[in-house]
């Protein structure tokens, strides 16, 4: 009777081999992404959003103004990369805390930071869907001219200007838990997208909310996203740089809380 | 000083959420190949000293152990399985995208068929998560914990919501498991599912361990019976024998409860010639849970329920 565990040392397992181990990041990053893109509830809203205003503001109503054209392609192409960061990392996030899910995961053997990497990358890969539909919106039904360069740049900047708004998205998914996730970050991401210009441009705008712009993360993805889109040669590293810092620092108080109160 | 061929230990541990008293000096011990079942009232500490185990929280005091070494160390984890009480899974994904995605996570799962097969799943496979009723979902939440062939599961109210065909079944797979070898830590709140398998019972009641040791020993510790009959008596009369503890009259039949079933028979027989279906019960564990818990908790004082 007791001889038969004799194939496992007093760990309880064997060892996990790497390419194992990598496979478990892959399956966990390809089962996030199933899981999202098959839900139309999550994917329907992201997408329709930025789509339907850019249709309107930026074709229909647009009487011929190239430049407005072009300048809104960007900034809803800003508000639409947005949505993926804050809702598909905060409000899942907010909801697995609530329904166990997240339990179930720390009690699993996950390896390390892999349920994040999961929805980081399905974040990315929502970004990217959502930026080369406006793309098609932009070239096809707008007409707005666009070189090889400008659309990889535009590509790229969806791709990795979603990061810092997976770590807001993040951030406020540990502070709420359940429903309440989605009400919160709407509360960030319609006022955040409107102060910082990506409805109307920043100068219709009192000079007061103008100084204030500089504060909100999307203030300066929309700077870089002008500059990908040919509206502006102001450099783009001063922007990625404050990105790249309110992304840490976000992320680093995420960790720190999801570490403390799980 | 620690037993080498345990799975998994708690010991002398402490836990405080704030003011309240988690568990006060709980030693548990988990052997190879053995079902403890641990048993007791809400509140009384079983998620708490589970999710010690699972590393999901740390003691305050004392040491929680898997093989040994640190339940947080993902290598612990691995010679684990779970099924929590209440875990929402990502509901677009279809049982076998699940199935797939848990052995993942582990150095030598089982293959899918033999998960979906020690489950009864394999109907379910192609589905999506979140058509599933709550009896199914229940199965598939089983094969994922069962998947990473681990050495030690932990069984969390396992059977909640499911029919008592599909309970069955998983008594089944549990006894197979543990028949191969598996260690398992049931929880629930069927005293008949710990009747039915477990080796050992540990009871709980205000964070500590009150009792623990076979399900025999359980109910011997429990010494009333229970006796059933058509009688003219009328329950007051029989309550005001001394031996008798407690009697009340239903469904037509006198029930009576005592530790001394041979007198009182003998006194009813006297008493009441016509006496027919005559019924004496050992308490089953449901009496011995109850009475166990009813005396830790009128006696706060820890005189008494030091037991194993």
């Amino acid at each position: 009777m007791e001889t038969m565990i004799t194939t496992t040392d007093r760990q309880g397992t064997a060892p996990m081999p790497a390419a194992r181990m990598l496979g478990a990041y892959l399956a966990e990053i390809r089962s996030e992404c199933l899981r999202y893109l098959r839900n139309p509830g999550f994917m329907l809203p992201l997408t329709l959003f930025p789509t339907v205003f850019y249709l309107m503001f930026g074709v229909l109503m647009n009487h011929g103004h190239a430049g407005a054209a072009r300048y809104l392609l960007a900034s809803y192409g800003v508000f639409g990369v947005m949505g993926p960061g804050l809702f598909g990392f905060g409000v899942s996030l907010a909801i697995e805390r609530d329904g166990g899910l997240l339990t179930l995961k720390r009690a699993l053997p996950v390896p390390p930071a892999a349920y994040l990497l999961g929805k980081m990358v399905m974040a990315m890969v929502a970004a990217v869907v959502v930026v080369t539909l406006m793309l098609l919106l932009g070239v096809f039904a707008a007409q707005v001219k666009l070189g090889l360069a400008n659309m990889l740049g535009f590509l790229a900047m969806g791709m990795l200007g979603v990061l810092p708004f997976c770590a807001l998205g993040m951030f406020v998914g540990t502070l709420i838990k359940g429903q309440g996730g989605a009400g919160m970050l709407n509360l960030v991401y319609l006022p955040m997208a409107f102060l910082s210009g990506l409805w109307f441009p920043l100068s219709a705008m009192p000079s007061w909310l103008q100084k204030l712009a500089p504060v909100w993360p999307s203030y300066h993805l929309n700077a870089i996203a002008q500059r990908v889109i040919g509206l502006s040669t102001a450099p783009v590293w001063p922007h990625a740089l404050v990105l790249l810092g309110t992304g840490i620092v976000l992320l680093a108080l995420a960790s720190r809380r999801l570490r403390r109160h799980g | 000083m620690q037993n080498p061929s345990s799975v998994a230990t708690l010991h002398g541990v402490v836990k405080q959420y704030g003011r309240i008293k988690a568990l006060e000096g709980v030693d548990l011990e988990v052997r190879p190949g053995q079902l403890l079942a641990l048993l007791g009232p809400n509140g009384a500490g079983k998620s708490t000293s589970i999710a010690l185990l699972l590393g999901l929280i740390r003691p305050d005091r004392g040491r929680a152990e898997l093989w040994g070494t640190d339940p947080q160390r993902l290598r612990a984890r691995r010679g684990i399985g779970v099924m929590l009480q209440s875990a929402q899974l990502p509901t677009t994904l279809r049982v076998g995208e699940l199935l797939r995605l848990t052995a993942s996570y582990y150095p030598q799962p089982r293959t899918l068929a033999d998960s979906a097969g020690l489950a009864g799943i394999e109907d379910l496979l192609k589905r999506p998560y979140g058509k599933l009723s709550g009896g199914q979902q229940r199965r598939v939440q089983f094969a994922l914990a069962l998947c990473g062939r681990p050495q030690l599961l932990f069984l969390d109210e396992p059977t909640v919501g499911m029919d008592i065909e599909a309970r069955r079944k998983l008594w089944d797979a549990i006894r197979a498991l543990v028949a191969d070898g598996c260690a398992v830590v049931l929880t629930t709140h069927y005293l008949e599912e710990a009747e039915a398998l477990a080796d050992r019972v540990a009871v709980m009641a205000r964070g500590r361990v009150i009792h623990e040791g076979s399900v025999d020993d359980l109910r011997a510790r429990v010494a009333v019976r229970r006796i059933r009959c058509l009688s003219m008596l009328s329950c007051e009369q029989v309550r005001s024998w001394p031996q008798v503890s407690d009697a009340e009259q239903r469904d037509r039949h006198l029930h009576i409860a005592t530790t001394e079933a041979e007198a009182v028979v003998r006194r009813l027989l006297d008493a009441d010639p016509g006496l027919s279906e005559l019924e004496v019960q050992r308490a089953g564990l449901a009496e011995a849970f109850t009475e166990l818990t009813r005396t830790a908790d009128a006696t706060s004082a820890p005189f008494e329920v030091e037991a194993a």
